[in-house]
């Protein structure tokens, strides 16, 4: 929705008072993204981002991002449905535990899966004596932190376009004699799917950018373990300019997201 | 088993309570008539299987739909039960075409066969040229149009429409009324309307309910004419005064006296006194001779009602005078004034239905609620 605006309206005036700390937020958003432009090993960037493990790097981070999102999309939307729609007691209370990814530290969310699904979690210790399998330190786990911090984005964008969106579409089309399958299907995902992709939008850039679930449950294996942001931290040990390198295709990679999905509940509009 | 609908139900909402047994008998169109929360859009909800009767029977062709007893409750989706509402509700994301061809698709229809069938019931109502648009780029009336072809598509055994034309606009709306008579004939429809033209025009049978209760059913015509509640003789355009039979007229519950022409009532039972407002004779002095029906009160507004102006007395009856001669008696608000009305103008007959009728009440405004603490939504038709 684009709002033209006629230069003879008299908007309301904006308090001068307002202007300064308005000024200075957004100086506090870009000024360190240009300064990390500014201070940028140009001459060697090509070379220091195809470098083999920050091309390892970033495989990683885009392949375990782009599934957590999926797992998010097929986790999370069913739960957005029954948050919205459904009429159990306590609901409230779940909505509530649903948002604890949003407010936990990372790291704190990492150690928790850790004691969970880890050797000696109870979790972890029956399905490496059941399956043999062990989570921790391995992609999976990437993908598991990654899901379990950015979970919260896409049920709350998904569950707020599913109030938006109401339940009048749906008994009409139920009256039409479409049974509820066909009906969440045909009405009710169509009527959300604005909703879904900048769901989508915003937990891929919280899963690209994760960093201390990860660490915690995941570990830092070059290759494996090992997404962007890790590596960028690491590299900020050794050397500065490949640090500042990563970090600026984490910021292009970032712009993308935000340019070509525009989330409508970034703006605003959703 | 009757093959039209059979009602019958109990539904509780904290203080509010529905009681109402309603039929409606084959290819008949029931007009549901009432104030804002009187128990119109509970019924319908019920009725579409919305909602969950605390005890209740609904009986469609046959077809058990609702059924406390024995616990049957058929989903939405299997009662074949077409809804009309306020608001078209066209999906947004679906052509016109694909709207209304959405009912055969999902009843297992091949698209192709969908669509032709769409394209029928798109011609039906005079929207064909429509077909490919998608319904942002339709007016209100278009819209409404085409959510009935949408309706109709899915052929429903019962149509259910909630005040089908309130959010058309009105240059519009005789057309869609025409339309929806046509539609209507030998369907059985239940329609709930605050407009007497609609149910006048649509129904065979009228049901009015007042507070969940049903004080008043029967055909259009008669409850129209001679209305026995005081909402339908507020919809007729009637002013309408209950109270106890007399020899010769009524005794209102206010004690005062009507003469008038008296059908088979019997002194002492319950009856009302209806006359239209152009019968009533407005005066600023007292009148002089006897006439036997005179009302003093305060004249409590006046408004412009057609070509004539309309005075409220402050017992809440109604008179229509001339522009001219409201100017010449000098009207204004709060201006003492007399009615007085013809006993020949006056027809009294019997409640036997609902003896619990109230008080002094008039015509016009029908899509008002009479009282202030309901909500006003829809309220203007």
């Amino acid at each position: 929705m684009t709002q033209t605006r006629d230069p003879h309206t008299v908007n309301s005036q904006i308090p001068v008072g307002l202007w300064v700390p308005a000024v200075a937020a957004l100086g506090l958003i870009l000024l360190p993204v240009i300064g990390l432009i500014v201070r940028a090993p140009w001459p060697r960037f090509v070379e220091l981002v195809t470098s083999e493990s920050a091309r390892a790097a970033l495989e990683l981070s885009l392949r375990t991002a782009a599934i957590s999102t999926l797992l998010c999309v097929v986790l999370g939307g069913p739960l957005a449905v029954v948050l919205a729609r459904g009429s159990l007691p306590g609901l409230r209370l779940l909505r509530s535990v649903v948002l604890l990814p949003l407010v936990l530290p990372p790291v704190v969310g990492g150690l928790a899966l850790l004691y969970l699904l880890g050797i000696s979690g109870f979790a972890g210790y029956a399905l490496d004596v059941a399956f043999g399998v062990r989570l921790p330190f391995t992609t999976t786990a990437v993908v598991l932190a990654q899901t379990f911090v950015a979970m919260p984005f896409l049920v709350v964008a998904l569950e707020g376009a599913l109030r938006t969106a109401g339940q009048r579409y749906e008994a009409v089309a139920a009256s039409l004699g479409a049974p509820p399958w066909t009906v969440f299907r045909r009405i009710t995902v169509p009527l959300v799917l604005p909703g879904l992709g900048s769901g989508m939008v915003l937990s891929f850039a919280r899963c690209l950018g994760e960093f201390g679930a990860t660490i915690a449950f995941a570990g830092s294996l070059q290759g494996v373990t090992r997404t962007l942001p890790l590596e960028v931290y690491l590299q900020r040990e050794v050397d500065v300019d490949g640090a500042i390198a990563l970090s600026l295709v984490l910021v292009i990679v970032a712009i993308l997201v935000i340019a070509v999905a525009r989330p409508r509940s970034v703006e605003g509009v959703g | 088993m009757s093959p039209g609908l059979d009602i019958e139900l109990v539904v509780r909402r904290g203080s509010f309570e529905l009681d109402a047994t309603v039929q409606v008998g084959q290819g008949e169109v029931l007009a549901v008539l009432g104030r804002n929360g009187s128990g119109k859009s509970t019924l319908l909800a019920a009725i579409a299987g919305q909602l969950r009767p605390d005890t209740g029977r609904i009986v469609l062709g046959g077809r058990v739909l609702t059924d406390t007893a024995r616990r049957v409750l058929l989903p939405p989706h299997r009662r074949r039960i077409g809804l009309l509402a306020q608001e078209p509700l066209l999906f947004p994301h679906l052509s016109v075409l694909d709207n209304v061809a959405f009912g055969p698709r999902v009843s297992g229809s091949r698209r192709q066969q969908a669509r032709a069938a769409a394209l029928r019931h798109l011609t039906d109502v005079d929207a064909v040229e429509f077909a490919q648009r998608r319904p942002a780029q339709l007016s209100g009336g278009q819209a409404q149009r085409i959510a009935l072809a949408r309706a109709l598509a899915s052929d429903p055994e019962l149509l259910l429409l909630d005040e089908p034309l309130s959010a058309v606009d009105v240059e519009l709306a005789p057309a869609l009324r025409s339309l929806l008579q046509s539609v209507l004939q030998d369907r059985l429809a239940v329609v709930v309307t605050h407009q007497v033209i609609d149910a006048l025009m649509l129904a065979d049978r009228v049901v009015v309910l007042d507070g969940g209760r049903v004080v008043e059913q029967g055909p259009t015509r008669e409850v129209l004419t001679r209305p026995r509640s005081a909402f339908a003789a507020r919809l007729a355009g009637l002013n309408l005064v209950s109270g106890t039979a007399t020899e010769d007229g009524l005794r209102a519950d206010d004690g005062r006296e009507l003469t008038g022409m008296t059908e088979s009532t019997v002194p002492g039972a319950r009856a009302v006194a209806v006359f239209p407002p152009a019968a009533v004779a407005v005066y600023t002095d007292p009148p002089k001779g006897s006439p036997r029906n005179v009302i003093s009160g305060r004249a409590a507004a006046l408004e412009p009602n057609g070509t004539l102006v309309r005075v409220r007395g402050e017992a809440g009856l109604a008179a229509d005078i001339t522009p001219v001669a409201a100017v010449e008696l000098g009207l204004h608000t709060g201006a003492a004034v007399w009615f007085v009305v013809k006993a020949a103008e006056v027809a009294i007959y019997p409640t036997h239905v609902f003896p619990e009728q109230s008080d002094w009440t008039t015509g016009g405004r029908p899509d008002r609620p009479a009282t202030g603490a309901l909500p006003a939504a829809n309220a203007d038709g």
